[in-house]
Order: C-alpha cells, then sequence, then structure tokens
C-alpha cells in the first residue's frame, strides 16, 4: 500500500536546482533506501517529506508530496501534527540534555498524548520498540547524554515512535556508529518496518543492500531508478546505476 | 579508473578459468589420444594432473570469495564472479571426465582395439572446440555466441550415438568383446557429458552479461527464461 506518494517534485534553493522532476511512491511497512553520492539531493528530498526545508530560506517547490493521498504542503497543513506522523532521526544522535525518561516522555507530554499514569507505559513500550529497554529500565533518571552514541541512537528512535508516528525518516543514521552498533540499528529498522514506513538516506551502498526493500538512485538531483533491492544490486536497468553502485561512477 | 585494483583482481581471477579451461581442454584430448594409442603413461600423467585441475579449481573459489568478502561487488561484478564459481566447477567436472577416459585407459591395458577409436577422437575434438568457445564467449560476454554453441552439441550426441549403435553391433557379433565395448562406451559416455557441461557455461555466460538466467535445450534448440 502506498503511503507517501511523490509528484513531479522540484525543488530549488535560491537559483540553484536541487530536484529535478522526481515522481517516487513509497510503501508503507516498506524499507526505503535512497542513494546515491554527495549533493545528489538525497537529503534535500527526504527533508521534503516532513517540511524540513521550510525553515531554510529562499527555496522554491514545485510538484506534490502526498502523505496517504493528501498533499502535506497544502495551505493550512498541520505542520506540527506533520512532523509528529513523519518521524526524523538525524546523522549525529540528537537527545535532549535530559534524563532518558524525559526524552522519550518529552513528545507525548507536549503533545498530550498521555491519560493520567499512562505516561510511564508509553516510554516503556517505546524504549522496548527501540530495543533500548533491556540496558536502560534501571536508570531510567540517567542523563542521556551518558549513553554510548548506538544507545542515544536507539534513544532517538524510541523518542520518535513515542508520539506514534507513521513513517519514519533516517538521513544517515549509523554514519556516526561504530559497526556493532550499526548492526543493531540495522536489525531494529528491520523490526520498525513490520509497523512503521521507513525510509532512510544512505550513503553506505552494503547498508542499503542489506536493510532495505526498495532502492531510489539519484545522481544531479533526479532520480534514475527506483526498484526492488535486489535488483538495484545484482542486475539495475540504468547504466548510471550500474556504474554508480559497481563503484566506477560517484 | 575509480577501483583500479579491483578491476584487476577481476580481470586475474577471469584469466585464472582460462588458463583453468586450457588445462582441461588438452586433457579431453590428451585422454583420448592415450586411449587410441593405448598409452598407459599418458594416461597416468593425465590422472595425475587432475589433481592439479582440481587444485586449480579450489584456489580459483578462494580467491573469488576472497574479492566478495572484501569488495562487495555489485550487479555485473557479482553476476562475473558468481560464474567464475561455477565454471571452475563445471571446468573441473570436465576434467574428472578426462581422468576417467585416461583410467579406461589403464584398464584397457593392450588390448586389442575392436574398433578403431576415429569418432571418439572426432568427439573429443568438438567437445573442445566447444568449451574453447564457450570460454572465448565468456571472456568478450558475447552472448550472441554463447546462444550458438550449445546447438553443436547435436553433433557430440549423433556421434555418441553412432558409437553405442557400433558397440552394440559389435557385441551381438561376439559376445566376448563386452568389457572393452562397455569402456569404451563409457569413454564416450563422458566426452558426451563434457559436452553438455559446455552448454551450463553458456547459460552462465548470458546470465553474466544479461541477468537473464536461460535454460537451453541442445536438442530442441529451445531457451527457456528462468527469470
Amino acid at each position: 500500500m502506498e503511503k507517501i506518494t511523490v509528484e513531479h517534485l522540484t525543488f530549488y534553493y535560491g537559483d540553484v536546482l536541487a530536484l529535478d522532476d522526481v515522481s517516487i511512491s513509497i510503501e508503507d511497512r516498506e524499507i526505503t533506501a535512497l542513494i546515491g553520492p554527495s549533493g545528489c539531493g538525497k537529503s534535500t528530498f527526504l527533508r521534503c517529506l516532513d517540511r524540513m526545508n521550510d525553515s531554510i530560506p529562499n527555496i522554491r517547490m514545485e510538484g506534490q508530496v502526498l502523505l496517504d493521498g493528501q498533499d502535506i504542503y497544502l495551505p493550512g497543513t498541520d505542520v506540527v501534527d506533520l512532523r509528529r506522523r513523519v518521524g526524523m532521526v538525524f546523522q549525529r544522535p540528537n537527545p535532549f540534555p535530559k534524563s532518558i525518561y524525559d526524552n522519550v516522555a518529552f513528545g507525548p507530554r507536549v503533545l498530550g498524548y498521555y491519560e493520567d499514569g499512562s505516561l510511564d507505559e508509553i516510554v516503556e513500550r517505546s524504549l522496548r520498540g527501540a530495543a533500548l529497554w533491556n540496558e536502560v529500565h534501571d536508570d531510567l533518571d540517567e542523563n542521556a547524554l551518558s549513553l554510548s552514541l548506538g544507545e542515544q541512537q536507539r534513544l532517538c528512535i524510541a523518542r520518535a515512535i513515542a508520539v506514534h508516528p507513521e513513517v519514519i525518516l533516517m538521513d544517515e543514521p549509523c554514519s556516526a556508529l561504530d559497526p556493532i552498533a550499526t548492526l543493531k540499528i540495522e536489525e531494529l529498522m528491520r523490526r520498525l518496518k513490520e509497523s512503521y514506513c521507513i525510509v532512510i538516506v544512505t550513503h553506505n551502498m552494503q547498508q542499503a543492500a542489506r536493510v532495505s526493500d526498495k532502492t531510489g538512485f539519484f545522481w544531479l538531483g533526479e532520480l534514475v531508478e527506483f526498484n526492488a533491492t535486489e535488483t538495484i544490486f545484482t542486475n539495475p536497468v540504468q547504466e548510471l546505476t550500474e556504474d554508480y553502485v559497481t563503484g566506477r561512477a560517484g | 579508473m575509480v577501483r583500479e585494483a579491483f578491476d584487476q583482481e577481476l580481470q586475474r581471477l577471469r584469466n585464472e578459468v582460462l588458463v583453468l579451461g586450457s588445462m582441461v581442454e588438452n586433457a579431453i584430448i590428451e585422454s583420448v589420444e592415450s586411449l587410441k594409442n593405448q598409452d598407459g603413461e599418458a594416461a597416468r600423467r593425465i590422472i595425475a594432473q587432475d589433481r592439479l585441475i582440481n587444485r586449480r579449481r579450489f584456489e580459483i573459489e578462494a580467491d573469488a570469495l576472497t574479492l566478495i568478502a572484501t569488495q562487495q561487488p555489485m550487479a555485473r561484478d557479482l553476476r562475473t564472479i558468481a560464474a567464475v564459481l561455477d565454471l571452475s566447477s563445471e571446468l573441473e567436472r570436465i576434467g574428472d571426465y578426462a581422468k576417467g577416459i585416461g583410467r579406461i585407459t589403464l584398464l584397457m591395458g593392450e588390448e586389442h582395439l575392436i574398433k578403431p577409436l576415429v569418432d571418439l577422437a572426432l568427439m573429443a575434438g568438438k567437445a573442445r572446440d566447444m568449451l574453447h568457445d564457450a570460454l572465448g564467449a565468456f571472456i568478450g560476454a558475447d552472448t550472441d555466441l554463447a546462444h550458438a554453441i550449445p546447438q553443436r552439441d547435436d553433433e557430440v550426441d549423433a556421434l555418441y550415438n553412432q558409437i553405442n549403435r557400433e558397440l552394440i553391433t559389435l557385441i551381438l557379433a561376439d559376445p566376448s568383446r563386452i568389457g572393452q565395448a562397455n569402456y569404451l562406451l563409457w569413454a564416450a559416455h563422458n566426452l558426451e557429458r563434457a559436452a553438455d557441461r559446455v552448454t551450463n557455461i553458456c547459460e552462465r555466460v548470458i546470465f553474466t552479461a544479461t541477468g537473464e538466467m536461460v535454460e537451453m535445450d541442445a536438442e530442441t534448440g529451445g531457451i527457456e527464461s528462468l527469470t
């Protein structure tokens, strides 16, 4: 089932064309990876999916981004609720300088997404969902910054899922992590896709090959090819895709 | 070039397959020569050489696995390395057929030949030529050639059937010939199987170049896509 549909998306930073007529359908309960060389537009595209680019001055966008068939750029769209539905995990883990508990509870508290006495349950559910509960359940009052980077990233994922998102965007979520922490996040992603639509930007082609169901290859702002991951990495249709995944371009 | 070291390694691996192929081509021809000439010494050399063929096959396999583990090849590179693994296995099996013919030479010893072995030599030549061309198709990614080679298997099969008929006729005329006839039929069977394995190699060449796995029926000329 399509969760996000992008139609003829073109994006400018001032006069600089960053995305050129990109159209793509992203399925629910799947992991979609976006790959391509630095500066190809994949992170710009990702930020279009939750309107994170709104805060950047002098941008211009054409086309549509539909979430469950609704255009998220229509005037009157509740952007706060949009960013609850479409959560984001960033390259560098960015927990708040608060306790582990308060990091996860922050969203539900601000949004009023809890009944009296249910915050504990929400925090536990979210930390379990992020595969972090076993490591931290005795230290929920500890400062989140005392966690390892891998644990901090899982805490950020717990924070995102605490507010019942539908989509989780991940912008190079493992690039700051060691290999073991990376594999834990990848394993977590496989579990999370049973409940969420996940879109991940990654420079690591092997990671894209390992975790994703579909892969989109970007080059100079264009979506060159979008296909099943096994096809992209074993028998891509476009020669440019073949050149990129074999390391001969980019 | 961005991946010069990897490309050199991949080329070296492909060349190793050619070297192995060359060893196997020679083994096919020399095994039948040893049988024709009833040359026990040549037969023993062929049997000993099979160990070298086997060792080379496993060296190629180890190098291919190392390349996969260390370089994470994708797309055509990955299919090429998969082909290297498959081809080295097919070549090793064809080498075993040549060794088998060498063993038959030793088993027959100096028995008077019940028929000239012209057709066997012809079979060996055709199987060797098919193999040689298939390896050329692999190196050149020549799918047209890969499609055409299996059709030549008809000629090998026809020779096999002819030898079979002749040997049966000889047995019926004189049942005491059955022992040698059995050996000669087995040698012909080995050559027929060698040609069949060349068809497998051609299928793999097509897969490497196109990503499409096909099954080719040499008898009917039919091609079925398995992807």
